[in-house]
């Protein structure tokens, strides 16, 4: 009996194998690329708005202060989003004709709210509290970026609970001082000394941070 | 499998071992099927869930695998969804006092028959989300009960009304105003001779001035009131006894020895919140424990009351007024020696001793299904016995016009017989369903010429009513009422109509002077004019903060006892049986059918749920050859009516209890087809009582839902109640701890390990002896944690969701045996075995001893629960949340997450209400204080029988009751070391009838 496969066939046989191996390696790789890329974490991808914010121009151009709009960041879970008057306190004033700023006149004329796209977001089972964050040291820009650098606002980080719990383990590595934690641009040399001296001082209970219950209730 | 196995093998031990048919007379059951030892029960024991809960229903091995393979090939689809963007939407003006994130607080009140329970209200970024009780507020004291706690449903309900209608379609406001006003015009003539107002109970300030005016513009106009679940026979005693209806208020506090006669004072009296606090007072667990109360009970059929009762004597209703005069003529309050009631000869010449050794802290409290003369009897023994002026105080009633309601209504039937009714209005109420049968209401409303109808729903009423107004909740409202004291509370609305509704005050206001203000402005407007000096603004504000208008309880009148009754009314004897109606125990009277929270809630002593049913005692089931859920036809008075019945341990044997509210035919998607009508039967002669009615067995059928052999665990040879008396305890007060088995802690392949819990270490006592099992502690959870209602079917199945269950054990005979109550929620297991067996980690403890459950991480595998020994675990066996229902969203608590299918899920100690705490302490750099927050569950209970805090810190209250000599720990010999301990009950029976 003839043989059915040539000797070559073996040849393709190994090399098959290999490619199995290859492709379902380069799949998974494709898989992971995509998981962590911005397509799928929204990270670094300027989020369009009706009114385009520029957080780069009031923060950086004329210095305002993250809690004059995001007034509750020291007492509640939420850092609040800025009501239509806030807005119109300067701009009722200045670029008060602009019609970038259209939507926002008519917002406070006809008692209509705004509409933002959300940037930084967890999911339903992820309860973030920013006071408890703030007052214990953790700057605006450990998690948000670099805001006095964004025209349109992005996400800084994937937000991700690998990235949390990074923090929740190591909080020596990302604590700043109290009076420090609003501005942008505070840098130290020698973080991870001044970082244990701070968890001591705000008494962070570096064990309990990884507790499933800290976050999901 | 190994269920499976196990299983067999107990049979096959019980068979070839027998059990005598009455086991140790000693031990606990929870149902007459444990008692008489049947295979249904005995697989309930050895199931993680009820038998069941884990099948798919009818599913054979093809479409088995067909779902197989789709779940494999759809398994990594749903990851690559991606979350789709949200919206923030900021305000335009921030309210200055709202902080983003941060709930806020208002006092308010709620009605029920009338009568307000002051209430604090949570709201969250405008939505109310969850009722409390106002611990200022004399009928609360921070307590509510079932209804208050699901009176949030109500508010968010779909199937509310949503338009005004006029003959069933859509038309607006301004057209009724106007409809209304011409036939108003048609009575300026008459002096409103054709005009008549019907309201349930009302007690609102407002609306009475509202009514005095209407009826000083038109005095031929009639005002009637009228509730099914009505307080005449009270009325009527008063009158009876001191020729005038005065309200009796009973100090619970102040009593040592307490006889109610058919009265539910725990539970369904009006002031029962309050009643419930004192009456515990002096039974729950203290340093040290040295008096205690007792109460007899004298009942039919069974109620928390006589649950809680140290003696409780089972007899039909009608024969109550002879027992009443039996104890009036043994303490010589009559002089009649006609005691025809041999039978309970003795047990009712012990009460007499007892009272009458106890004079001036005794209290004989009647109930309001009891005729009047029985109501004129218990003020003459009071007032015999010192107790009046003492235990027992009398006032003006809080009601604004107190009226004998069913001769109110009889009134306006007849009038309306005579068609000499144009006008009627009607707000609130379900007179069509609620009113007696021998009126014919519905047959009768049809003669009036123009009627408006104002209900939550559209009803059976409204459907034949011309026009139908939308009612506001009172979450939606300005009102104001007065709770059973006479306390004035103003009812606040947390939040705009979410429809087209009208208040009461409303609708009379546009009848007064059209177009009509708007309610906010009517309550001020009559507080303003009430308000004789300067500063109203000032009391105003202080009045809706503290939710209550100072000193206006009602002040103690002084009443004097003309006459009473010497003896018993004779009664023709007819033959047959008697019945007895109840308002129902979860959904009242009927207003209550749509709430699904309420429908699932197990009833507090038979755990029906979804349905009504006659409850028939052990004995009567026996003679007539019934048993659960055969369908039986009851006539009386000529009238019938097919209901299924309930087997009813502790039922009087010749009574059968009919609970009226259920058999909707106009309600919405949840309460319809639910129940039996017992209105049907119940007439103006008889409404509490009736006697010869007849029971014929018509061979059908019908499912009904009971939770009672749900999650059991094996009760007599674990010691899982442990219970004594009063006077054992003071002989040996170590007696729990003598004879607790204790566990074996060499019995584990771990290394042993103590891990320990500096900081906080919470931890829970629940003391038997103050629980009534009242259960608002599962439906302040379901509130707060957003636990969903399943339906009937899902019950079935043995897949409830609540977090904490109330377990009833009886012991004794079924014809009258003890009951106690035992909220079930987690443990929170130091030794938690749920854990070592989770294969995703889902199931964890943290470093303050939760055990916590991840959602997220939660695949379903249920070994968890199949692992647990309290049963406490519960599953999403389908997609029970209902995201669907778009009204639903905003009421649901915003800390905690909404589970989906397929998730494991339990009690949490109220996780948000711990982490709330934890981080405003921790941002305030100090610790959480003793008694800073309180579980949902702790907060509800009107007895304080559940007790949550720091067990490190030493001066908590529940580190102090762990240390209490009644502490036990359920199923503690499988040194599972739960956090949750319970404090055995104790009774405080008389030496001398225990023999």
């Amino acid at each position: 009996m003839a043989q059915i496969f040539r000797r070559r066939s073996n040849s393709f046989a190994r090399a098959g194998l290999v490619a199995i191996v290859l492709l379902t390696g380069a799949i998974g790789g494709i898989a992971y690329a995509v998981y962590w890329s911005p397509w799928e974490t929204r990270q670094m991808i300027p989020i369009p708005q009706t009114v385009p914010f520029s957080h780069e121009h009031h923060v950086y151009g004329l210095g305002l202060d993250c809690r004059y709009c995001h007034t509750s960041v020291e007492k509640s879970a939420f850092a609040g989003i800025p009501p239509t008057e806030t807005c119109m306190t300067c701009h009722s004033h200045i670029w008060n004709k602009s019609p970038m700023l259209a939507p926002v006149r008519r917002s406070m004329a006809d008692h209509t709210r705004l509409q933002w796209n959300r940037v930084n977001f967890t999911p339903d089972f992820v309860f973030f509290n920013h006071s408890v964050h703030v007052k214990h040291g953790v700057g605006c820009v450990t998690c948000h970026g670099q805001l006095d650098q964004m025209p349109l606002t992005w996400k800084s980080h994937t937000l991700f609970m690998r990235w949390c719990l990074d923090c929740h383990r190591h909080p020596e590595k990302y604590v700043r001082p109290e009076n420090e934690v609003f501005n942008l641009n505070w840098t130290t040399t020698n973080q991870l000394a001044l970082g244990r001296e701070l968890v001591k001082q705000y008494n962070i209970h570096t064990k309990q941070l990884s507790d499933c219950s800290m976050c999901h209730r | 499998m190994t269920d499976d196995l196990r299983l067999q093998k107990d049979l096959e031990r019980r068979k070839s071992n027998p059990q005598p048919a009455i086991r140790n007379p000693q031990s606990f059951w929870r149902s007459l099927e444990e008692l008489s030892g049947s295979e249904k029960f005995q697989k309930s024991l050895h199931r993680e869930f009820p038998p069941n809960a884990s099948e798919f229903g009818n599913f054979n091995r093809r479409n088995f695998l067909k779902i197989l393979g789709a779940t494999v090939a759809l398994a990594g689809l749903p990851a690559c969804t991606k979350q789709p963007l949200q919206k923030l939407v900021p305000y335009v003006h921030q309210p200055e006092e709202l902080v983003p994130g941060k709930p806020m607080h208002f006092a308010t009140a709620m009605t029920l028959g009338g009568f307000a329970t002051g209430l604090i209200a949570e709201s969250h970024e405008g939505h109310p989300t969850k009722l409390e009780g106002n611990p200022g507020h004399p009928a609360s004291l921070g307590a509510t009960n079932v209804f208050h706690q699901a009176a949030i449903l109500d508010l968010y309900d779909p199937d509310r009304s949503q338009a005004v209608l006029e003959n069933g379609d859509p038309a607006t406001w301004e057209e009724f105003v106007g409809a209304i006003h011409d036939a108003w015009q048609s009575q300026q003539s008459k002096n409103g001779g054709g005009l008549r107002i019907l309201t349930e109970t009302v007690t609102s300030p407002t609306l009475h001035f509202q009514i005095q005016q209407l009826l000083k513009k038109f005095p031929q106009a009639k005002w009637h009131q009228y509730e099914p679940v009505n307080r005449d026979n009270i009325r009527e005693g008063a009158k009876l006894a001191f020729g005038e209806s005065v309200e009796s208020h009973y100090h619970f506090d102040k009593a040592k020895i307490i006889l109610s006669l058919d009265s539910d004072f725990l539970y369904s009296h009006p002031n029962a919140v309050r009643y419930a606090n004192d009456f515990s007072e002096k039974r729950r667990a203290k340093f040290p424990q040295t008096e205690m109360n007792r109460l007899y009970a004298i009942e039919s059929t069974p109620t928390l009351t006589g649950a809680n009762a140290d003696h409780r004597l089972p007899v039909s209703s009608a024969e109550i007024e002879n027992l009443a005069f039996a104890l009036a003529e043994k303490l010589g309050a009559i002089s009649k020696p006609e005691s025809g009631n041999s039978k309970h000869q003795n047990w009712i010449s012990v009460v007499a001793d007892d009272l009458s050794q106890h004079r001036g802290a005794g209290i004989v409290i009647v109930g309001e299904n009891q005729p009047a003369r029985v109501h004129a009897l218990a003020h003459l023994l009071n007032h015999s016995l010192g107790n009046s002026g003492r235990t027992v105080t009398f006032t003006e009633s809080a009601q604004a016009n107190w009226a004998n309601q069913t001769e109110s209504l009889r009134e306006l039937v007849n009038d309306l017989r005579q068609n000499s009714v144009d006008v009627l209005v009607m707000l609130g109420g379900n007179p069509v369903f609620t009113a007696p049968a021998d009126f014919q209401f519905a047959k009768n409303l049809r003669k009036a010429k123009f009627t408006v109808h104002q209900a939550l729903h559209v009803n059976e009423t409204s459907k034949i009513c011309d026009w139908h107004i939308p009612e506001n909740h009172f979450l939606e409202s300005w009102s104001d009422a007065r709770a059973f004291d006479g306390t004035t509370s103003i009812v606040q609305p947390l939040i705009l109509p979410l429809y087209a509704g009208k208040s009461a005050h409303e609708i009379l206001d546009a009848m007064l002077s059209p177009p009509g203000r708007d309610d906010y402005e009517i309550v001020r407007e009559f507080w303003k004019s009430q308000n004789s000096g300067d500063g109203f603004e000032g009391s105003w504000h202080r009045a809706l903060h503290d939710g209550l208008i100072e000193s206006t309880s009602l002040p103690e009148k002084k009443v004097s006892l003309k006459q009473f009754p010497t003896d018993p009314e004779k009664q023709n004897s007819k033959s047959g049986i008697e019945i007895t109606f109840r308002s129902d125990p979860t959904i009242y009277d009927g207003r209550f059918m749509n709430n699904g929270w309420l429908q699932e809630l197990p009833k507090p002593i038979n755990k029906l749920t979804w349905d009504n049913a006659a409850l028939v005692s052990p004995s009567l089931a026996k003679r007539e050859n019934l048993s659960n859920g055969d369908v039986v036809e009851i006539e009386s008075e000529n009238r019938k009516l097919e209901i299924a019945i309930w087997v009813t341990p502790g039922q009087a044997e010749n009574s059968v209890a009919l609970p009226f509210g259920y058999g909707r035919k106009s309600i919405g998607r949840v309460g319809v087809r639910a129940g039996f009508n017992v209105y049907e039967l119940r007439t103006s002669s008889s409404p509490w009582i009736g006697n010869g009615a007849k029971l014929k067995k018509t061979g059908k059928t019908y499912q009904l839902v009971t939770t009672q052999i749900h999650h059991v665990i094996d009760s007599d040879e674990r010691q899982i109640i442990r219970e004594g008396t009063f006077d054992h305890f003071q002989k040996e007060p170590d007696f729990v701890a003598k004879d607790s088995a204790s566990p074996v802690e060499s019995d584990t392949l771990f290394e042993p390990k103590e891990f320990p819990y500096n900081g906080y270490k919470w931890g829970m006592v629940i003391d038997l002896s103050a629980c009534i099992g009242c259960n608002a502690c599962t439906i302040a959870c379901q509130a707060e944690n957003n636990i969903p209602v399943i339906g009937k079917e899902q019950v079935a199945a043995g897949r409830i969701m609540h977090w904490i269950r109330v377990d009833n054990y009886f012991r004794g005979p079924p014809e009258n045996p003890q009951t106690t109550f035992q909220p079930v929620p987690c443990m929170h297991c130091e030794n938690a075995p749920c854990e070592v067996v989770c294969p995703v980690g889902a199931t964890m403890h943290d470093s303050e001893g939760l055990n916590v459950q991840v959602y997220n991480r939660c695949i379903g595998t249920r070994y968890c629960s199949n692992n647990c020994p309290y049963k406490v675990r519960r599953f999403n066996f389908l997609q029970y949340a209902q995201y669907d229902v778009a009204s639903y969203r905003p009421m649901w608590n915003p800390d905690v997450t909404v589970r989906w299918r397929g998730v494991m899920e339990k009690c949490t100690y109220c996780l948000q209400r711990i982490s709330e705490a934890r981080i405003t302490a921790e941002n305030q750099n100090r610790r959480i204080r003793a008694g800073e927050f309180q579980t949902a569950c702790q907060q509800v209970c009107p007895t304080s029988a559940i007790v949550f805090g720091d067990l490190n810190a030493t001066d908590s209250r529940v580190a102090k009751l762990k240390t209490h000599e009644l502490n036990y720990l359920m199923l503690g010999q499988l040194n599972t070391r739960p956090r949750t301990s319970y404090l055995a009950k104790l009774r405080n029976p008389n030496p001398k009838l225990s023999s």
